[in-house]
């Protein structure tokens, strides 16, 4: 899942702060999962927006509202309030629906509510580590199933380089050195030939080096030509 | 084989015993201080010298100019690159900027990460790998670079260089089968000698030693003079792969402030003579202390 983390609240304040009418949107989809940017939240915001505007004195009326994904126009027609109407509309959702939103309700204002950060697994209560770049040309047969362009800090496809320290990174000292977990691995699982091959350079054009990344199901857009 | 290109090649080639210097360009435009030091102390004492690629990503003057400088003074230089800093277009570029200032002897790294050092916010490279820099350089010297033409043809190039291709490791790491495995492949690469980590416990390194005799690459011993016993510690703390034994720091904690360098350059000296057996030479960074090296070199009983 996809997930984010609220902005600092003096940050959004800022944002808003020549507002009237502000709208607090929040996400039902990967947001909520991850308890930072769901319907509860969205009110949680709204109320402290509300109290902290009250107390520089400024004239703000706040509301909040949540659908169940902002991502996915199909979900647009569930929206309780009117968009537009409000100067301006802080949504909580990952950066996906803050733009998307923000292209399919071209006369309302979205603000970015929060910072995405990245692709995670729910690895203990309340933490979320990354396990995917989303990288586009996954490596993960000959990795032992742990992902090198994620969990190794420099991304590295032909092993652990110096700064490997009894199992951690030298980026941080609370963090596996992702090479060492592939190596591990690897020798458990009795397939350190994987590791023994020479590895290309990557072909970075399917990750950003190629601009934007686009997913086309031909024969469902073929079906939808057709009807 | 083909001819040496380089006073390293050759003195691995012939198997001498090779010490190898290493120095790091300012922080500014002054090279005139680390310059003289270079033709001072190392020049005479040493076969070559590395220069430091943005080490430890603290910011600095290039590692190429840097390189021919010493070039200019009959000083054979090892220039260092890491994949830090650059794609594989500025890479091979490099490479041939390089050999047109008649640098021959290259050590690829991958290079600290960026927060390590004094510019934490730059965004790190990786583009290649420091497995993928050495192919970068045996496709170079073949003729040809790492891109395609307009029909999707290898690119050729007018003029190839060549070089004597060089690769670090970490003998005394706490996971030793990993950085043999990683060796293996940059000598599959292309890696023609290896300059090691610093290393301080002879018999581990005599270990790791016969652990890669298949591979039959020159080796040269790591060793950074340690300066005081604070600096021992530190490196036990903090520098990965790197195990100052106790009979050093001990040493080193004994010595009066005046002698602590000649008892830094008898360590030196020491190690050098308990591993000079398994290894084909030593690559000694002095770190500033370049005024010692001569001494170094005759404490090692190698003058
Ligand atoms: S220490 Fe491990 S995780 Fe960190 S950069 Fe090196 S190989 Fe990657």
């Amino acid at each position: 899942m996809i997930v984010a983390e609220r902005k600092p609240f003096d940050e959004i304040m800022e944002m808003v702060a020549s507002c009237k009418r502000v709208l607090v949107l929040g996400c039902g989809g990967c947001v909520t999962v991850c308890l930072t940017g769901g319907e509860r939240q969205a009110e949680m915001l709204a109320s402290q927006l509300r109290l902290a505007a009250g107390a520089k004195g400024l004239a703000m009326e706040v509301d909040f509202d949540s659908i169940t994904r902002q991502c996915d126009k199909e979900f647009f027609a569930n929206l309780k309030k009117d968009l537009a109407s409000y100067d301006a509309v802080v949504s909580i959702a990952c950066g996906v629906g803050v733009q998307y939103m923000g292209e399919q309700f071209a006369s309302a204002r979205i603000l970015p509510g929060m910072n995405t950060q990245h692709l995670a697994a729910n690895t203990a209560p309340g933490v979320w580590t990354e396990y995917c770049h989303g990288c586009g040309e996954c490596v993960l047969a000959w990795t032992g199933g742990i992902c090198p362009i994620a969990r190794c800090s420099k991304s590295l496809v032909n092993g652990a380089c110096g700064g490997t320290n009894h199992g951690k990174c030298e980026v941080k000292a609370e963090m596996d050195c992702g090479w060492l977990l592939i190596y591990k691995k690897l020798q458990e699982t009795g397939r350190l030939d994987e590791l023994r091959k020479l590895r290309p350079p990557r072909n970075w054009r399917k990750d950003r080096s190629d601009g934007v990344r686009r997913l086309v199901l031909k024969d469902m857009v073929e079906e939808e030509t057709k009807s | 084989m083909s001819e040496p290109i380089s006073k390293l090649q050759a003195a691995l080639a012939a198997g001498q015993f090779v010490v190898t210097g290493e120095v790091g360009p300012p922080k500014g435009t002054n090279v005139g201080p680390v310059l003289h030091e270079a033709e001072e102390y190392l020049k005479n004492s040493v076969t070559a010298v590395n220069v430091t690629d943005i080490q430890t990503a603290v910011m600095r003057a290039g590692s190429m100019a840097f390189s021919h400088m010493l070039v200019d003074r009959d000083i054979e230089p090892v220039y260092q690159m890491v994949c830090r800093d650059r794609n594989r277009l500025a890479l091979q570029s490099d490479l041939l900027s390089a050999y047109t200032l008649g640098i021959r002897n290259v050590l690829a790294l991958t290079g600290d990460h960026t927060t390590m050092g004094d510019h934490k916010e730059a965004k790190g490279v990786y583009d290649l790998d420091s497995v993928g820099l050495l192919q970068a350089m045996s496709i170079l010297e073949s003729g040809q670079d790492m891109g395609l033409d307009m029909k999707g043809n290898p690119n050729k190039l007018d003029g190839a260089p060549r070089f004597f291709k060089g690769c670090c490791v970490t003998p005394c790491t706490d996971e030793i089968e990993p950085q043999i495995i990683k060796l293996e492949k940059k000598v599959e690469a292309g890696a023609q000698f290896v300059q090691t980590q610093a290393v301080y416990d002879p018999a581990a390194f005599e270990k790791f030693m016969s652990g890669i005799a298949h591979l039959k690459v020159p080796v040269l011993v790591g060793i950074v003079m340690l300066k005081h016993a604070g600096m021992a510690k530190y490196m036990n703390n903090f520098v990965p792969g790197v195990v100052v034994p106790d009979w050093i720091i001990k040493k080193l904690s004994e010595a009066a402030k005046e002698d602590r360098q000649k008892v830094s350059i008898d360590i030196c000296g020491q190690l050098i003579r308990e591993m000079k057996h398994c290894c084909q030479g030593a690559h000694l960074m002095t770190l500033g202390w370049d005024m010692c090296m001569p001494s170094i070199v005759q404490a090692a009983g190698l003058a």
